[in-house]
């Protein structure tokens, strides 16, 4: 039976857990205008449990409790996680209102589904063994794929879901593989356990084996080159205020589940799994970003960029050391921030009967709307990593955990791919700045309310971040005891 | 000891960020452009009365850091936001807050366009380069190195020539890829010596492969800045696209940065490695000299002459550095070393001060006629009086005619190049040939002779504005040519010490 000390650690899931029963209800019930309760019954759910994440502890950075016999694990490394896949959600949601509104999309399942991935990342993020850390896996997914195909009418939307679920599935089975690898070798399923049995064992040849194949079920996670085929495709079908979902706070759970796995799990095997990452690094870089050199669709372009911006996260994963997983979650903590606001950008410039997507729909934007344009030219000079903005720092930290390592190698491909990937952030500016707005534009700009003030936030909030990311950095640093 | 300043006013903290906030002021008044006009006036001349008040409480005779701010910024990382002046920096950020005045006189009428876009990256863009020069942390002076990237990127693709697209793209991946690699630097340094203060690093010991490494990194980012042979083909066109202003300052200022860097960065922190490619450096700055030099005589668009014209005249920057590093390593000689730095110095700002004026008569051409095309002039002076004598005053400076400041910062730069050895000097001097060459054919074609065309005929002579603008060049050139003392006296005490940090040897023992 679990007990009260059990639950307590929880409270933040078991929030998010009661918000999706009682959206589930409303659902049932609500009509019409109604219906916006749907939307605020969700903010507040995610606003409570980040008020509970910080109540377990999560600023202050209290002892390490563990939960269910060590299967849940709460400590700060999961709260900083929790906490801002928590926030980025938040996001999501107020961004998705009138995007689900205007095309009459079933707000209902968006907010449920949303709730049910949230409460999988969190689980996953606190996980202890393997068992959970799969069991929130594959709620994130199964949410996921059912969002992706949110849009019922739509082709490419179920065409691209498909391609999400079988790929997603194989991933799956990829790591479930690598987990019985593992569990073969050590006879024990607690990552803890794991650490400890890998650290004595003198033959490391089938737990190497095991982590390859986990490795590998990170990597598709991520997103991250050989293993991005899915990636391009399910963020240009999905619908965009998905896409602003899936984009961002997933890749904070990917980060915690490779962290859990390699670190926590597989730590000892550090040395065999770091050039493993760091070649994933290289080969991310190089193919996000020369493909995201020909896109002519923005959607797909932030998508390779995605990719790229995965290569720099891991050189500082492989690094493997307390400052090198924190500039690691630095840089997903940034790259989270920056994601929602790029696609969100794409959602003020829809409208109910186009979906502006393609790098020409911002033509001339600072004609037209030159706040909008230079909100939008925050974004991308953050995502090319030019200081003062978030973007900038999260590549410092980075490239520092790299020459931290020795591998000045990797920090130079970094950096050359950092010059390329420049190049296309540029044309964005470009095509807004020097170019004149065309005759009839296609995308309509949607600046008003909500979507203007929250994506205002969103792009201000990278360069007041800019300015002054000490208390990210601290927090991050701390999680890790670097 | 204590503190000589007459009030407590963060001084540089002023004059970084009353600019970038006034532009950002400026954006606001979007749909006025004359409110924005006098707004952004206002605030370049309230920063020039700062550097102005600057200059006089600043003591030449102390070799520290003045006006030091130090606060911490990013703990997690040991970066602070620190600060501070010595006499190079000074007169650096004189000439930006003075620079940026007469652009923005200068774009009065000749803007119409997002006026009040145009002078919000101005002003943005100065208080950032006067951050670049008062920077005493490593990481905030990449900051502010790299913020400037994307004003300039807007000032040249949006108020731009034809090719302004191309330009302003092939500016921003130069300059962007050469100072990624200094950034790697910047990090390893970091690793080695646990700070980014450049106080910390002055005094690190570094060995020679670690020194050679470093020393390119540096060398890709501020060359390309300077811009030096062979990194140089970006400006020429960044210069012919950018509107005016863009030229003005992307020569009076921000290939000064590159410079700066070089005798901020590279040769205190790394002496033993400058030392070793001193040879690299002077053979590249002699290149720039006469190689460039010929090229400048075949240009036929006037800003694109100008621009190569640039080129070499800072080739006497790098040139001054380096040879002053040589004889103070490899002959003894600090005080040839001291003739060699002060001359780059005065080159830099007197450089300043002439091609701010060249591009500026550029400008006064081009709003009445909308073409840079040599061959669309002639016989300007007999419509322009006013104009061509200003235009000729600039052109005599440019050739480095004694009594201009042209004259004194390649003279003394010349002066110690012989020192060391005659041919380079020889080599440095076949500018007064060149320079003399391809300027005054330029003055031969466009000003003198007969009258053109009827477009030239039409030509108005100078308002009042233009005669402002061109007026205070023209002082600054003489001032300097004339009286160099004031500037060189702004400087001596950071030249010398800069020419005795060279000689100490920083190898681990």
């Amino acid at each position: 039976m679990p007990t009260l000390a059990d639950l307590l650690p929880l409270r933040p899931e078991l929030a998010v857990l009661a918000g999706a029963c009682l959206l589930l209800l409303i659902d049932m019930f609500a009509s019409g205008r109604e219906r916006l309760l749907l939307f605020w019954t969700a903010l507040a759910t995610l606003g409570i449990a980040a008020g509970l994440v910080v109540l377990n502890g999560g600023f202050a950075g209290a002892e390490t409790t563990k939960a269910f016999n060590g299967m849940f694990v709460r400590d700060l490394a999961g709260d900083v996680l929790k906490f801002t896949i928590l926030v980025v959600s938040a996001f999501a949601c107020v961004y998705a209102r009138t995007y689900l509104a205007d095309r009459n999309l079933s707000r209902g399942a968006f907010h449920i589904l949303l709730m049910f991935a949230v409460l999988g990342m969190m689980l996953l993020v606190s996980a202890g063994s393997l068992v959970t850390l799969y069991l929130g896996l594959e709620l994130l997914a199964l949410s996921s794929y059912a969002l992706v195909a949110l849009n019922r009418d739509s082709a490419i939307g179920s065409e691209a879901a498909m391609k999400y679920f079988v790929l997603g599935s194989l991933s799956s089975g990829m790591l479930l593989y690598g987990m019985s690898m593992v569990y073969g070798a050590t006879g024990a399923l607690d990552l803890a356990a794991i650490h400890a049995v890998a650290g004595n064992a003198q033959d490391h040849t089938m737990l190497m084996f095991g982590v390859a194949f986990l490795v590998v079920g990170i990597a598709f996670k991520f997103g991250a080159a050989p293993f991005h085929m899915w990636l391009p495709d399910v963020y240009q079908g999905a619908p965009t205020n998905v896409t602003v979902f899936i984009g961002s706070a997933p890749k904070l759970a990917a980060f915690g589940l490779a962290y859990r796995l390699l670190e926590a799990g597989a730590g000892p095997l550090a040395a065999h799994w770091q050039p493993m990452l760091a070649w994933l690094a290289v080969l991310s870089l190089a193919i996000g970003n020369l493909f995201a050199l020909v896109q002519t669709s923005l959607k797909r372009m932030l998508a390779y960029s995605t990719i790229s911006h995965v290569g720099f996260l891991f050189l500082g994963l492989s690094n493997a050391t307390p400052t090198g997983y924190a500039a690691a979650m630095f840089y997903a903590i940034s790259y989270a921030l920056m994601a929602t606001a790029a696609f969100a950008s794409l959602i003020v410039l829809s409208s109910r009967g186009h979906d502006a997507e393609d790098i020409d729909d911002l033509r001339g934007l600072n004609a037209r709307n030159p706040w909008l344009a230079l909100l939008v030219l925050l974004v991308m000079a953050s995502l090319a990593g030019v200081p003062p903005f978030l973007g900038f720092w999260a590549k410092l930290a980075v490239l520092r955990a790299a020459l931290d390592a020795n591998m000045l190698w990797l920090a130079i491909v970094g950096a050359v791919f950092a010059v390329i990937g420049a190049f296309y952030y540029l044309r964005v500016i470009k095509v807004m700045y020097f170019d004149a707005p065309a005759e009839k534009p296609a995308a309509q700009i949607h600046d008003d309310g909500d979507l203007r003030w929250m994506l205002s936030f969103n792009a201000l909030l990278l360069l007041a971040l800019g300015l002054a990311w000490n208390p990210i950095m601290a927090w991050c640093m701390q999680a890790f005891g670097a | 000891m204590e503190n000589l300043m007459p009030f407590t006013l963060p001084l540089l903290s002023l004059l970084i960020w009353v600019p970038i906030v006034g532009g950002v002021m400026t954006l606001a008044l979007g749909h006025r452009p004359d409110a924005s006009r006098w707004f952004a006036l206002f605030i370049a001349l309230a920063s020039l009365v700062l550097s102005v008040q600057l200059y006089q409480s600043f003591d030449s005779s102390q070799v520290a850091m003045q006006f030091v701010e130090r606060h911490d910024w990013i703990p997690s990382y040991k970066i602070n936001y620190a600060l501070g002046v010595d006499g190079i920096s000074v007169a650096l950020i004189g000439l930006t807050s003075l620079t940026t005045v007469l652009v923005i006189i200068g774009a009065w009428t000749s803007i119409t366009q997002r006026v009040h876009q145009y002078l919000a990256s101005f002003l943005i863009l100065q208080g950032v380069m006067v951050g670049v020069f008062c920077a005493l942390d490593a990481m905030l002076f990449y900051v502010f190195f790299e913020a400037m990237l994307i004003p300039m990127f807007i000032i040249i693709g949006v108020w731009g020539g034809p090719r302004r697209v191309y330009a302003s793209i092939k500016f921003f991946l130069y300059t962007f890829l050469g100072s990624i690699f200094m950034l790697i630097g910047l990090i390893y340094l970091y690793l080695k010596s646990g700070s980014f203060a450049l106080a910390d690093w002055r005094s690190l010991q570094l060995t020679m492969p670690e020194q050679t490494w470093l020393f390119f990194a540096f060398l890709i980012a501020f060359a390309v800045k300077v811009p030096m042979f062979p990194v140089h083909t970006w400006l020429p066109d960044a210069h012919v696209e950018a509107p005016t202003g863009g030229s003005v300052i992307l020569a009076a200022i921000m290939l000064k940065i590159g410079g700066y860097g070089f005798v901020r960065f590279s040769v205190p922190i790394l002496p033993d490695a400058s030392d070793h490619w001193a040879w690299l450096i002077v053979a590249l700055s002699l290149i720039a000299v006469i190689y460039i030099g010929l090229v400048a005589l075949v240009q036929d668009d006037m800003k694109k002459l100008i621009a190569y014209s640039s080129i070499a005249h800072m080739g006497f920057v790098t040139l001054g550095i380096f040879i002053g590093l040589a004889l103070v390593r490899t002959l003894d000689h600090p005080a040839g070393a001291q003739l060699g730095l002060q001359g780059a110095m005065v080159q830099m700002i007197s450089h300043g001060f002439i091609s701010g004026a060249m591009f500026s008569c550029v400008g006064v051409l081009y709003d009445r006629m909308h073409t840079r095309m040599i061959r669309d002039y002639g016989g300007v002076v007999n419509t322009m009086p006013w104009f061509a004598t200003f235009f000729v005053f600039f052109a005599m400076a440019n050739c480095g005619l004694p009594g201009t400041s042209g004259f004194v910062g390649e003279f003394m730069v010349i002066l110690a190049a012989f020192q060391r050895s005659p041919l380079i000097a020889f080599g440095a001097a076949t500018t007064l040939v060149l320079g003399a060459a391809y300027t005054l054919w330029l003055v031969k074609r466009v000003v003198f002779g007969k009258v053109a065309n009827k477009h030239v005929a039409e030509l108005q002579d100078m308002n009042l504005r233009e005669v402002v603008v061109l007026g205070t060049f023209a002082i600054g050139v003489l001032l300097v040519g004339v009286y160099p003392k004031p500037l060189t006296d702004l400087m001596g005490s950071a030249v010398s010490q800069l020419s005795t940090e060279m000689a100490v040897s920083k190898l681990p023992r």
